[in-house]
Order: C-alpha cells, then structure tokens, then sequence
C-alpha cells in the first residue's frame, strides 16, 4: 500500500495531488504527519504543503471544473469527517485523469459521494442562517453562540456581514472553539479562553442590554402564540427543527 | 419597548395565526448604506411552530376589532375575545428589534376591517412605508390587500411591499355569500386586479427608467379554507389553476379548515382539520406547478375528488398504465417526472448522469430515487421485475396502500383512557 503522510490542511490535500503526479505514485490513504502507519506499507512518503504547489493544483482544478464544483470541494472539506480528505483526493485525480467532465457522472462512486457530502455540509450552512440567534449585550455587540455538525462558520459569514452591516456581531463555535467578530467594517476570528460567560449559550445576565430579556420574552410569547394547536404534530416538528439545535433557540431554550 | 406590547402581541398573534402563508422568497435586494438589512430571494424559514409549520416572517395583525361576521374567522365580530390594536411605531420597533435577532426574515402584516376598507388600508400602507422610508428597511414586506380597498392605496402599497395577497378564502362565490353575507368575489378578485395591474404598469414604465422602484416584487398570493364548505377538489383547483394563469400569482395557499366557530350552525361539525386532504390538495399543487400536469389530468368528472389514500400523481399513474414502463434510460425529462417516486431533483440528476452510462436499478437507489413506488413504472438496465402490467394497477394500489403492523399490537379489547385537556 501506498501511504502519504500531510499536515492535515486543505493547502496540504492540495500538493499531496501535486506529489502524487509529479512522482507517478498514487496513494490508497492519507494520514496525517504522526499517525502510525498500516501493516502492509509498501511505500511512505511526506509531503511538505507548499504554496507553489497549492495554487497550481488549484488552477488546474479551475480550468477544468465549473465553479459550483470547486465550491462542493471546500464544502466536502469543511465537513472534517473522517475520510473526506482522501474522497476530494480521489475526486480530483479522477477529474484529472479523464479527458471529459466527470461533474455529472452519478453512478460513479465518489462523484455522488462528494455531492452528497457538499449538499449535507450546506444544508448545515442553510440551518444556521436560519437557527442563529443574536443576544444583545450591554456594549451593543450581537452575539450568537452555536454549534454546528460542521465547520460551517466560513460560509455563513458573508450572509451575515450583508444582512447586519450595521450591527457589531460575534458568530461564536463553541464547539470549535472559535468565531468570527464583525465591528461594522471588516471580519476578525476570535477565540474565547473563558466559556463561562455564556454557559449552555445563554449570556449571563448582567451582561445583556437592557431590553434584550423583553425582546427574548416577546419572541417566546410570539412563537407559543402563533402555534395552531388542533394541528400540533411534534414528529414533524423534530423533523424540520431536530433537537440538537434546541440549546441555542431562544425560543425552545 | 413597553412590556404592554407582551399581551398585544399575544393577541394579535393568536389572531393571525391562521392565515397559512409565511413564504419570505421571490426578492433579492441588497443592502444599502445606512439602511437595515437585506432580502435572500430564497425563502429562510427562522423557525418551525409544534404544528410544523415555518416562520419566517413577523405574521401579525394591526388590530383584530373587524366590523365583518364572517362564518369561518376567528376574529369575527360577534366572537367575544379579546381585541387589541398596534401603534405604528410598536410594530416598527417589534419587526426591526425581532429582525435584528436574527427571529424573522421581516414583517407580514394583516388586519381586520375598522370603519372603511380604506381606512384600514391606509394604516398598513402607513406601517409599510414607516418601515421602508424612514428607517430604510431592507427586509421582506408581506401587506395584506384588504377587499374593497381603493385603486389608489393598493398601488401605494405595492410600492412598498413585497409581496400583497387578498384571500379569496372560498373557492365558489354562493358559498362565501353563505359565510360571509356582506362580502362577494368581486371585491377580492378587484384588488387583486390592482395588483396586476400595477405590476403590468410598472413593468412597463421601468423598460425607460431601470432605477424606479419595482412594485410588489414578489407577486401575489391567495389563500382557500379548505372542508369549511362542500366545493369538491376539482372546484377548488380549478380556481388556482385560473389564479396561477394570471401574471404575478405566485402561490395559493390551502388552509383546512379548523373549527373555530363550532357555534355557527352554517359549519360543518369537524373533529379536526382536514390535514391529508390539504396535503393532497398541494401535492397537485405542485404537480400543476412543477411537473407539467395539467389540471384536468389531476381531477375530471369522474374524479372530482382526489384519493386521500395515495398522492394524486400515483393515483394519475394508476389510472394510466399504458403510460408505462419508462425507461430511465431513454425517456424524456418530462415522462420521467411523471413517474411516481422520482421527483425533480431526481429526474434532473437522471438526465445528467445517463449521458455516462446506463442506469442500474443500485444507481437509482443511490441518486434517492424512492424504489417502493417507482419499481413499478420503470425499466432500466436490468429487465423490471415486476412493473404495473405484470400485476396490476389494484395491486400496486393494494401492496402501497397497506399499513406496516405496528411494533406494539395494542389489545383490541382493552379499554382506552381519555385525558382531556
């Protein structure tokens, strides 16, 4: 077998694609630089993640798939699920080694693997557009705690950024441990080394704006009032707003 | 923000929550320097009420005091409940606090009548253009068109408005003058005849001058009750269909009817809602919409009601078995979405995918297409097992249509207990 060893980054699954043809040895699995290696490793190699390489990778990448694909790459990479490195490896050699487009070819399959991992990933993406839920706080900063299945804060900043322009925002991972803070002109990642201000994302009180209880209040008073309740039907209600999103829903919290 | 504003919004709330309508899609606009917000052009639903249904915008009403006694709304006159009534800038502060949040997507505002249609009209039209002008309001406006509003107002909303709708509510005019003794057809399809128009115009004046403001961008909408009176289903789509024929409507809605007035001796006496009913009814919806059907192939004379059993496209199948088997391999776009269980997204990635290979019965598995109903009506690479002419259309119906036993066999003599509420 044939083993590649990188450092894990999506720069890295890039020139691993470089190496691969450049030494006209394909690898069967990608691990990353300390991971102990199979029984059977017939060759081992390291690849150094170099930007030269990236971008020629990258490039040739655009020339020969539309846009839209190139985006269901990064989305099957933020997925960071366990084996989505080496699907978007296999996905793009076999781009490269075809002398057609592959994009449709959906009894291949890697080609529907990879769309399905992308459409799984933004759907991710469309829940929390939907699901976040700013809190005011006491210096006029909107802040939203959440935790997403995937890394998906990456795609969902730009929505943001255009709708609130003129609000101060923080979009905070906490399962990641990472967010992005918006102050009205440019975009900054931020890291929080004490969760505690807002366990089980509710900010603690005392650190609200003055009316933020009375707007969550209203809210909850809002969405109880507006059920039709000879129509109730939890099942389908789970269905549409599963239940690991609950903790950060002002209004089921 | 007073606290008084808490017992309003749950009054008015309660008021509007049956209007079934909550869609925020159809307009992209961006956003503005020194204004708030934007509009995604796909629909974003912010949450989901224990009914299932999507909120996505702030459906509310500007007051529930109405001076009509209409059969089937709650908020008729002769209901005693309580009555309360926004201020302007109550709804304003309430839709941009709540926007802000990220709880909506921007403001559906509805009424009852007080004094005059035009006086009602004018206080929406005013919350609208509050929102809009002075506080440079990007998000989504959904106004209701009250009937009997005059020409003049209807425009000026529409100016300001995304979307306007006028309920038609009930499909056949002898029955909404059995329901609603003091309103007719003509004074809703009027207003909806502004709408158009106004769009007609301003489509046509924007031809010269591409920056003037587009008027209600997102079309029009209708909503029908649907089981409050005795229209078939083949009364009832024929009127969308004739509504979807004009330019500008978008959607009709379908609302069972919940019994609200059981006093009212002119209602049907309903346990609950017709629920599979109104899902049947936009199944075909959707089929006269999306899949090329046309409505006389969904119900005729001698299906005036659609099959509460099975959806109306297996039931169409059924009925025409010479249509099939299709070859997923060979048919085209539009015969593989008459397939029961391929849907559209599915056909696509059919189409798409065939041009590489032929499709086995695994790929179809793979691309999600649902095997339980289209084994029936397809062929692909391998020979069909068994498809709707090997048996036949009862059987079909027999082996879909029954129920998987429940894990729990529930004891047949023992008795039940009733908890009522």
């Amino acid at each position: 077998m044939i083993i590649f060893h990188y450092d894990k980054s999506f720069e890295g699954l890039l020139s691993v694609v470089f190496d691969a043809y450049l030494r006209r040895s394909f690898p069967e699995q990608l691990l990353a630089f300390n991971e102990p290696e199979p029984l059977f490793t017939v060759t081992s190699h390291t690849v150094y993640t170099e930007s030269e390489k990236t971008e020629r990778v990258w490039k040739s990448l655009e020339k020969k798939v539309e846009k839209n694909t190139l985006n269901m790459i990064s989305y099957a990479w933020l997925s960071e699920l366990p084996g989505a490195d080496e699907l978007i490896y296999r996905y793009i050699c076999k781009t490269f080694d075809s002398p057609y487009s592959i994009e449709t070819n959906f009894a291949d399959k890697d080609v529907l693997q990879l769309r399905q991992l992308a459409q799984k990933v933004s759907k991710e993406k469309h829940r929390m557009i939907e699901f976040i839920r700013f809190q005011k706080t006491a210096d006029d900063t909107y802040f939203a705690p959440i935790h997403p299945d995937y890394n998906v804060i990456p795609l969902i900043v730009t929505h943001f950024k255009n709708r609130y322009a003129d609000q101060e925002w923080i979009i905070y991972d906490t399962g990641r441990n990472y967010g992005m803070h918006f102050n009205t002109r440019k975009l900054t990642e931020v890291s929080f080394t004490d969760t505690s201000l807002f366990p089980d994302g509710k900010i603690n009180e005392e650190l609200l704006a003055d009316n933020e209880q009375l707007y969550q209040q209203l809210w909850k008073k809002y969405f109880k009032a507006i059920t039709i309740k000879e129509r109730i039907n939890p099942k389908l209600h789970r269905q549409h707003l599963p239940k690991r999103y609950w903790k950060y829903l002002t209004e089921k919290g | 923000m007073k606290p008084e504003v808490l017992s309003k919004l749950e009054i008015l709330a309660e008021s509007a929550k049956y209007d079934v309508s909550c869609a925020s899609s159809g307009v992209t606009r961006n956003k503005t320097a020194g204004g708030i917000g934007n509009t995604a052009g796909w629909g974003i639903c912010h949450s989901f009420t224990e009914d299932g249904r999507c909120v996505s915008l702030l459906k509310i009403m500007l007051t529930n005091y109405c001076i009509y006694d209409c059969a089937y709304c709650i908020n008729r006159r002769s209901n005693d409940l309580k009555r309360a009534t926004f201020s302007v800038d109550e709804l304003v502060e309430l839709t941009i606090g709540f926007y802000r949040r990220n709880y909506i997507e921007g403001l559906f505002l509805s009424s009852g009548v007080i004094n005059t249609p035009d006086y009602t009209m004018e206080r929406l039209v005013r919350v609208a253009k509050e929102l809009r002008v002075t506080h440079r309001f990007n998000g989504y406006i959904h106004l209701k068109s009250i009937p009997g509003a005059s020409e003049e107002l209807v425009h000026e909303a529409g100016l300001y408005a995304d979307r306007l709708s006028v309920n038609i509510e009930i499909a056949t005019e002898k029955n909404l003058k059995l329901l609603a003794p003091e309103k007719d057809h003509e004074s809703v399809f009027k207003p909806m005849q502004f709408i158009q128009q106004g769009m007609i115009e301003n489509a046509e004046l924007r031809k010269n001058a591409p920056k003037l403001r587009k008027f209600a961008p997102a079309g029009q909408s209708t909503q029908l009750i649907i089981g409050a009176t005795d229209e078939n289903d083949k009364a009832i789509l024929l009127t969308s269909d004739m509504l979807y024929n004009k330019p500008g409507m978008k959607r009709v809605y379908y609302s069972g009817y919940v019994p609200v007035n059981t006093y009212d001796q002119r209602l049907p006496a309903l346990k609950q809602p017709p629920l599979v009913r109104e899902n049947r009814l936009y199944q075909a919806d959707w089929l006269m919409r999306f899949y090329g059907f046309n409505v006389n192939e969904i119900v005729d004379d001698r299906f005036p009601n659609l099959d509460l059993e099975i959806d109306p496209k297996l039931s169409w199948a059924l009925r025409h078995p010479g249509q099939f088997p299709v070859d997923v391999n060979t048919a085209d776009y539009s015969m593989l979405l008459r397939v029961p269980g391929i849907g559209v997204k599915s056909a696509k990635t059919i189409v798409m995918a065939r041009r590489f290979t032929k499709l086995r019965t695994y790929d179809l598995k793979k691309i999600g297409i649902v095997m339980k109903k289209a084994q029936y009506f397809i062929t692909c690479l391998e020979l069909p097992i068994r498809t709707v002419h090997e048996t036949s259309p009862e059987y079909v119906r027999k082996v879909l249509t029954e129920k998987k036993a429940t894990k729990k066999a529930v004891d047949p003599s023992q008795l039940t207990l009733v908890f009522p509420e």
